[in-house]
């Protein structure tokens, strides 16, 4: 039996939650204090999902990055892969907060958007 | 001179919120003076999401939660001047500022928002000895490289300071390829969120030492290792056990200040714990018809509570104008009690009008668990409110209602203690 502590991030008491499991099956689960706590830590064991925000390149815009995130949430075990194929994509000026700049990205089926407007570079 | 009924200091959240809601309220002619090249203040380098749960009622990112303001204000005829920088602001309310084209500035507001905000401490406030090599930085002056500038400040990185700036950029530097070694806080707990300490550093297994700090820096031209060392109850360095740490970057996350050079020279008293003005109820300080609100007032942790506040500057400032407020017979007091380091608003000095309640701000000294927040004058309770949980890293909020409130009253004590017991039995 494999017993999984987990910290609840409902409130800023951050329960530890242990969530006991056997056979793929979820056992037992005690330590929360709240239903929040309980539905969290079965939630934080089955599927741990995150929102990645970051940046992608910008070409001729007025700042040399735009702002992004996935979304929807995507599964923590891809953060980093998601981050790499992040890092490899540019984009040209201009962006309007919300475009779609990377689709269905490692097929998670979430889209990575723009969270700033950044106009063209203001030509001297 | 040009007249204004109101001159804002400071285009970011605080400032833009304080403009528009005072255009919602009747005022014309207003203008907000901001030294950077953009608006929206610290918020379109914070691009995580966390922003905007209590104030929009759904989780953005800090440019998005920046442009529901900014995108209004081009609606608006609020007049914007970026790259302007506030030299002086007298107690006439007279303005003196440089603009990058327009040159020196001379503005005069019927009221002023002063909504500067705040600023990072330094290696030199915590004076952490040793050499004075590059690669150490604040945690904010990095996520401004890394997240709008577009630099990485470095490979090996530690942190100093568990709020949650400090956590914040550990992933966002993990992300980005650097090898995090640790982030240090010299609390027994970290001052952050617990969900940026499990999604920030727990996600990535990026260590968190409670009750360690830095006690030396060495590198020549660049940082090459810090030595970091446990401390005891006192905060100081336990023998024994130093450690030096491989690094080329060091971040500050070490806390924040309010920057009230402007409001200091107006000869306005700042507060020995905010390090902010003090205010009334409606923001103002002690020149009438001059505001503070946002991170220049008290440093907050969310930013929906600096929208919030600078709305009660911005209706206020619009009333002030339009003749619509009337003075009590008498101020009462807000005074901190038990656990409570500081309340804002510290006093209140104008009758309720429509206002149903006061809602007052305040830290608690330490964590604790089952208390109720009072107020209490006379040493009669006035109301009081349960909580499940305080901690000093976040503020607790609690509504003083206008009916409870009379005219006899000169001081409301706020307090936090532990529950009187439900059951006798």
């Amino acid at each position: 039996m494999a017993k999984n502590d987990i910290i609840c991030t409902g409130c800023p008491k951050g329960c530890h939650v242990t969530v006991e499991v056997e056979d793929d099956e979820i056992v037992n689960v005690e330590g929360y204090e709240c239903p929040t706590g309980r539905e969290y830590a079965i939630n934080e064991y089955k599927n741990p999902t995150r929102i990645l925000p970051s940046t992608i390149r910008v070409k001729k815009g007025e700042f040399p990055l735009v702002p992004v995130k996935t979304a929807q949430p995507i599964p923590k075990s891809l953060l980093i892969k998601a981050m790499d194929v992040i890092a490899k994509t540019e984009v040209k000026a201009p962006i309007k907060i919300g475009d779609v700049l990377i689709e269905n990205i490692l097929d998670t089926g979430v889209d990575i958007v723009a969270t700033r407007n950044i106009d063209k570079e203001v030509e001297v | 001179m040009q007249e204004y009924n109101m001159v804002v200091i400071g285009a970011g959240p605080a400032g833009m919120a304080a403009a528009l809601e005072a255009e919602k309220n009747g005022l014309t002619d207003i203008v907000i003076l901001e030294r950077d090249e953009y608006i929206g203040g610290i918020l379109p380098q914070c691009i995580h999401n966390g922003f905007g749960l209590e104030y929009f009622g759904e989780e953005l990112t800090g440019p998005e939660y920046a442009y529901e303001f900014i995108d209004e204000l081009a609606d608006s005829n609020i007049e914007v001047l970026t790259e302007t920088m506030v030299l002086d602001v007298d107690e006439n309310k007279e303005v003196t500022a440089l603009n990058k084209e327009k040159g020196v500035l001379k503005l005069k507001g019927k009221t002023i928002v002063l909504a500067m905000g705040c600023r990072e401490r330094t290696r030199e406030n915590i004076r952490i000895p040793g050499d004075r090599p590059s690669g150490i930085l604040s945690a904010g002056t990095a996520q401004r490289y890394t997240n709008i500038e577009g630099y990485m400040p470095g490979e090996k990185v530690v942190i100093l300071g568990s709020g949650d700036i400090g956590l914040i950029m550990a992933r966002r530097m993990r992300l980005e390829g650097a090898d995090v070694k640790a982030v240090l806080e010299i609390m027994p707990f970290s001052s952050g969120l617990v969900r940026n300490k499990v999604q920030c550093l727990d996600d990535f297994d990026i260590p968190l030492k409670l009750q360690h700090t830095i006690t030396r820096i060495e590198g020549q031209e660049r940082l090459e290792r810090v030595r970091v060392a446990q401390v005891d109850e006192d905060f100081n360095p336990i023998e024994g056990t130093q450690e030096w740490i491989e690094c080329d970057t060091l971040l500050l996350s070490v806390g924040l200040i309010p920057e009230n050079e402007l409001s200091k020279a107006m000869g306005l008293d700042l507060h020995p714990v905010t390090g902010g003005t003090f205010v009334n109820e409606n923001r103002e300080t002690s020149i009438e018809g001059v505001y503070a609100a946002g991170n220049v007032l008290h440093v907050h942790d969310l930013v929906d509570w600096v929208s919030e506040e600078a709305e009660i500057a911005g209706k206020a400032a619009a009333d002030y104008i339009n003749n619509n407020l009337e003075k009590r017979a008498q101020k009462i007091e807000i005074t901190p009690a038990e656990n409570v380091t500081y309340t804002v608003p510290q006093t209140i000095e104008y009758t309720f009008g429509d206002k149903k309640f006061i809602k007052v701000f305040m830290r608690v000294t330490e964590p604790m668990e089952d208390v109720e927040v009072k107020f209490s004058a006379n040493k009669e309770e006035i109301i009081s409110y349960p909580k499940k949980i305080v901690m000093p890293g976040e503020m607790v909020t609690a509504n003083l209602p206008a009916a409870l409130v009379t005219d006899e009253m000169e001081e409301i004590k706020v307090s936090i203690v532990k529950k009187a017991g439900e059951n006798n039995g």
